[in-house]
């Protein structure tokens, strides 16, 4: 069996094998046995997958492999990876890898609970192999779904108001998504030809420029909505505030990044005039979704309020970088994802793991608890550092390499956008700061709070895989950037060769 | 006329003979053993069902007034397989003690108008189709009525005579006018001699619109809803299901070959039509309390998804309306199953009554969401193919516009069926239903279901063979 299609069965035989669990532990354990199982199978295919690059295998896609499933629709099952979506897939095994030890002691309703995030967590997989747009759809809205029953259920606050708003916008982002995909299908081929769901024929074929006009704008904004762009970024605040721990890390973790891999992969990359031509747009909302996204953290009180506020902030830079559609700002767009991926999943983790210890996430309530809980106190520094830039931190290479890239742009537009992004990273660097001074350092000022215990085993295996992740990109970018810019440079290349002759109206 | 012609009317045939077995059976049993009737009935359907699946000749028989090709027969097959789930879904209820003197009059007068679809589907002259159709309808109404004590039963019974009578008599009128512009009733002597004079358009109108109300598409729906409540569960599914479905397949048959010349024309009609349906049906079916008219109303906007198929006007488009159906038969039969269930232990079917359903009845409680799920279009289940064909079949046809906006439909109904999954996985209540155990019918009625609602959208070879007989517009 191909090992790319592992990363869908492994899930489902885990989902099968909790059915069978008796008790709490023993679904919490085969959990945590299947995921890292997928953790070691996402190293096996990052390790393989840089070795065959190093034997000097130039196809696009490894691990290729495809089976046709509805012949007269010509709906087939393609999977195979390049370097970005090897890179989603580590990052996808080690969120949800760190989602199971994080909700540990999930009690009410086990199975279910773990059930759903797995079931999730393959829809995401299956997502990333996905070569065909058919595929890639139904595993897109099968990583949506589970959410509904995961907020819904073992959320806290106005948790059904909440879920129901998330399921109902990020469907309304997929009904746009439909139509972009029905109509890239139907001009996936010259007239005559057959035609296809399969991303690498269709790139090979030209859709004509009015189609592009009118498909662009649904393809993008169908992922946009996912990826948190302004105005439609509003299901995000409440749907992370209200969800239980895990589910906030997967979702803005992952599911996120859903959004910017799908907005890169099929509408830009298969609508590549139409980029060009609409991109002024986009960059104008992503470029809202930034500033303000970060400037609505600062005025927030609830700790996940601020870290879903702050997401916003990161996502809408990853569909800013992507929109300026050359190499190096594409390129930090993916290392974002990835890094942004990791750092809120820390956060949401250790919020989650915060407030349950103190039973409260308004920041005002809380104070000097880095005396308390020093390990979870450490931790959060170091996701607040990763957040703000610091080099030496995977957040640092990330903005750092989509800023050169945006600043490339010699006209004025551009370069103006890109300063107004830049600014962002004042405005972050005072809600973090802010949020670890009077969280962690100043007087304690709940007595009952004097009593709380440091992280347990589990939770410090949670933090501790996160951490590692984050340090290892930042101390050693390279290999990653280098695994996600061969990958990417055939397709900037695509993207901008057709469109040499429109400039955009700037 | 030889032996072997009549055997091409195998179907109807068999089924004629069965509800005679069932009727000559009836009178050999005693009436303290009347339930004897359930399993025999049952297993006299299972009988036929799978005798349909049998290889069966093609041809026309009574000069062209009928005929059966694989594509009728397909369709005949269908259906059945909802009737079977029907049938098992209805065993519980039909054994409560005020039901017992008349088991036997369920499982005929079902059939009877089980036969009047066939009649219908297999027609090839509008003479045909209007005495299926009548055939199809008039039991009907005794079925609506089945409860008679009950007065929303025999309100719903009268409700339907009365509005499916308006209905015949407007299709009837459009008859009436086609064979006054073209001399003749057979389809293929009026597929060639149709044009587009104003009388025609008129005609086509007036049978489109009595085919609507069967359907029930809006604005020709306003019985649906009461009758629906108003009908035993396991009638209204069967109107929901069987009688919708084959409703569809006739008007696909007529569209695509009788009226194709003005197919201009009646795909103007159709977009119009499913805007209204869809918008109507989902704005109505958000504020229902009582599932049964909640199911009225998913059924109705359902409706208005199923003329996005017809829109494509090709093979791609025939192939999605005919997979729809058999999709929309497991998963409406999915829900309409534990309804049933539940209506027949402790008389509930209101929405908030399943409040906390699933702490009691997980696997019920299960495969409500499954259903809901496959008749919101979510995958993994079925109901995500279907959709997702129907509406490659409008986008073909360059209908992008017309799809988004039943996307957007099917965002909207997401709503309402996740209000039904939040009651019962949600909601708290200090009183929910108990838990109890179904009979063997029922759970393998339920399992059926369920079976189909997996397996149909990941076994590409059904679509092959729906494909492979399926065709567009004749040209």
């Amino acid at each position: 069996m191909n090992i790319l299609t592992l990363f869908v069965v492994i899930p489902v035989l885990t989902v099968i094998a909790i059915l069978f669990s008796k008790d709490m532990k023993q679904t919490r354990l085969i959990s945590a046995i299947g995921m890292g199982i997928q953790l070691i199978l996402a190293g096996i295919l990052v390790y393989s997958y840089l070795g065959m690059r190093k034997a000097g295998i130039t196809d696009e896609f490894l691990f290729y492999f495809d089976a046709l499933w509805f012949k007269t629709l010509n709906i087939h099952y393609t999977i195979g990876v390049d370097g970005i979506s090897v890179a989603m897939i580590a990052l996808t095994s080690i969120v949800v890898f760190a989602g199971v030890f994080a909700s540990w002691t999930v009690e009410t309703l086990h199975k279910e609970f773990f059930i759903s995030l797995i079931v999730l967590a393959s829809g995401v997989f299956g997502f990333f192999i996905s070569l065909d747009l058919f595929t890639m759809f139904l595993f897109y809205e099968i990583a949506v779904i589970p959410m509904y029953l995961l907020i819904g259920i073992w959320g806290s606050g106005p948790k059904e108001y909440s879920a129901m708003k998330l399921t109902l916008m990020l469907m309304a982002g997929s009904a746009l998504l439909f139509v972009a995909i029905l109509g890239i299908y139907f001009y996936s081929a010259p007239a005559g030809g057959q035609l296809t769901f399969n991303l690498l024929e269709i790139a090979k074929n030209k859709i004509p420029i009015e189609m592009q006009r009118f498909l662009f704008p649904f393809a993008f904004i169908g992922f946009g909505i996912l990826g948190a762009l302004f105005p439609f970024h509003t299901w995000s605040p409440d749907g992370h505030a209200s969800a239980p721990t895990a589910v906030s890390m997967l979702h803005a973790g992952v599911l996120m990044k859903l959004g910017g891999y799908g907005a890169f992969r099929v509408a830009l990359y298969l609508l590549p005039e139409a980029a060009h031509e609409q991109a002024w747009i986009f960059l104008i909302l992503t470029g809202i979704s930034v500033v303000y996204g970060a400037f609505g953290a600062i005025a927030q009180k609830d700790l996940k309020y601020i870290n879903a506020y702050s997401s916003v902030s990161h996502c809408g830079l990853v569909l800013f970088a992507l929109l300026m559609l050359n190499q190096a700002a594409m390129n930090g767009a993916i290392i974002q994802m990835i890094s942004h991926g990791l750092m809120t999943a820390l956060f949401f983790a250790l919020i989650g793991m915060i407030y349950g210890r103190t039973h409260t996430r308004i920041v005002s309530e809380m104070g000097g608890l880095m005396k308390i809980m020093p390990f979870l106190g450490v931790c959060w520094v170091i996701a607040g550092m990763a957040s703000l830039g610091l080099p030496g931190l995977s957040g640092f290479v990330a903005e750092m390499t989509i800023f050169i890239g945006s600043f490339q742009h010699t006209d004025t537009f551009h370069r103006f956008m890109t300063i107004l992004a830049t600014t962002s990273i004042v405005v972050t660097a005072v809600y973090i700061l802010r949020v670890v001074g009077a969280l962690l350092l100043g007087p304690v000022k709940n007595d009952h709070f004097l009593e709380l215990e440091d992280a347990k085993w589990y939770e410090r295996l949670s933090t501790v895989t996160l951490i590692l992740s984050i340090a290892a990109i930042g101390i050693a970018p390279l290999w990653l950037s280098d695994m996600i810019g061969f990958s990417l440079a055939p397709m900037v290349d695509k993207i901008n060769s057709v469109t040499a002759s429109i400039a955009g109206i700037f | 006329m030889v032996f072997n012609d009549f055997l091409t009317m195998r179907h109807e045939l068999i089924l004629v003979c069965m509800i005679l077995l069932v009727l000559i059976i009836d009178l050999c049993v005693s009436k303290a053993n009347k339930t004897v009737m359930i399993p025999v009935a049952i297993s006299l359907f299972l009988i036929h069902t799978i005798i349909g699946f049998l290889p069966a000749q093609s041809g026309v028989l009574f000069g062209g007034a009928y005929h059966s090709e694989p594509l009728t027969v397909l369709m005949k097959n269908i259906l059945n397989i909802g009737v079977v789930i029907v049938l098992l879904q209805s065993a519980a209820w039909l054994q409560k003690e005020e039901n017992r003197e008349k088991i036997s009059e369920f499982f005929m007068i079902m059939w009877a108008t089980l036969t009047g679809m066939y009649f219908m589907i297999s027609s090839g002259d509008f003479l045909m189709l209007y005495l299926g159709l009548e055939l199809a309808t008039i039991p009907m109404a005794t079925l609506a009525a089945y409860v008679h004590h009950q007065t929303k039963s025999a309100e719903a019974g009268v409700k339907f005579i009365l509005s499916s009578a308006l209905s015949s008599g407007i299709l009837l009128f459009g008859l009436s006018m086609i064979y006054g512009t073209c001399g003749s009733m057979y389809f293929d002597t009026i597929q060639t001699a149709y044009g587009n004079a104003p009388l025609q358009v008129l005609a086509f109108l007036f049978f489109f619109s009595g085919m609507a109300f069967k359907i029930s598409l809006v604005p020709f729906h306003l019985w649906t809803a009461d009758v629906y409540e108003g009908a035993p569960v396991n009638v209204t599914s069967y109107f929901s299901v069987i009688s919708k479905g084959a409703s569809a397949f006739i008007l696909i048959i007529v569209l695509y070959t009788v009226f194709h010349s003005i197919a201009y024309l009646w795909k103007d009609v159709l977009y119009i039509i499913s805007i209204i349906t869809m918008v109507v049906g989902n704005l109505f079916a958000l504020r229902q309390q009582n599932l049964k008219r909640f199911l009225a109303f998913s059924s109705i906007a359902q409706a208005g998804f199923l003329l996005l198929g017809l829109l494509g006007a090709n093979e791609v488009g025939m192939t999605a309306t005919i997979y729809f159906v058999l999709v929309y038969i497991f998963s409406n039969l999915g829900a309409f199953g534990v309804v049933s269930a539940i209506h027949a232990k402790t008389g509930k079917e209101n929405i908030s009554d399943y409040n906390g359903l699933y702490k009691t009845n997980p696997l019920l409680s299960l495969l409500m969401m499954l259903s809901m799920f496959s008749l919101a279009g979510i995958p993994p289940v079925a109901g995500f193919f279907g959709k997702f064909f129907l509406f490659t079949s409008a986008a073909s046809a360059g209908y992008y516009w017309l799809v988004f906006i039943a996307v957007l439909n099917a965002t909207i109904s997401l709503y309402y069926y996740l209000m039904v999954v939040k009651a019962m996985f949600i909601n708290k209540n200090d009183n929910p239903i108990p838990y109890f155990k179904s009979d063997a019918y029922t759970r393998v009625g339920l399992i059926c279901a369920a079976l189909g609602i997996f397996v149909i959208g990941f076994w590409s070879q059904i679509y092959e063979i729906i494909t492979s007989l399926a065709f567009g517009v004749i040209k």
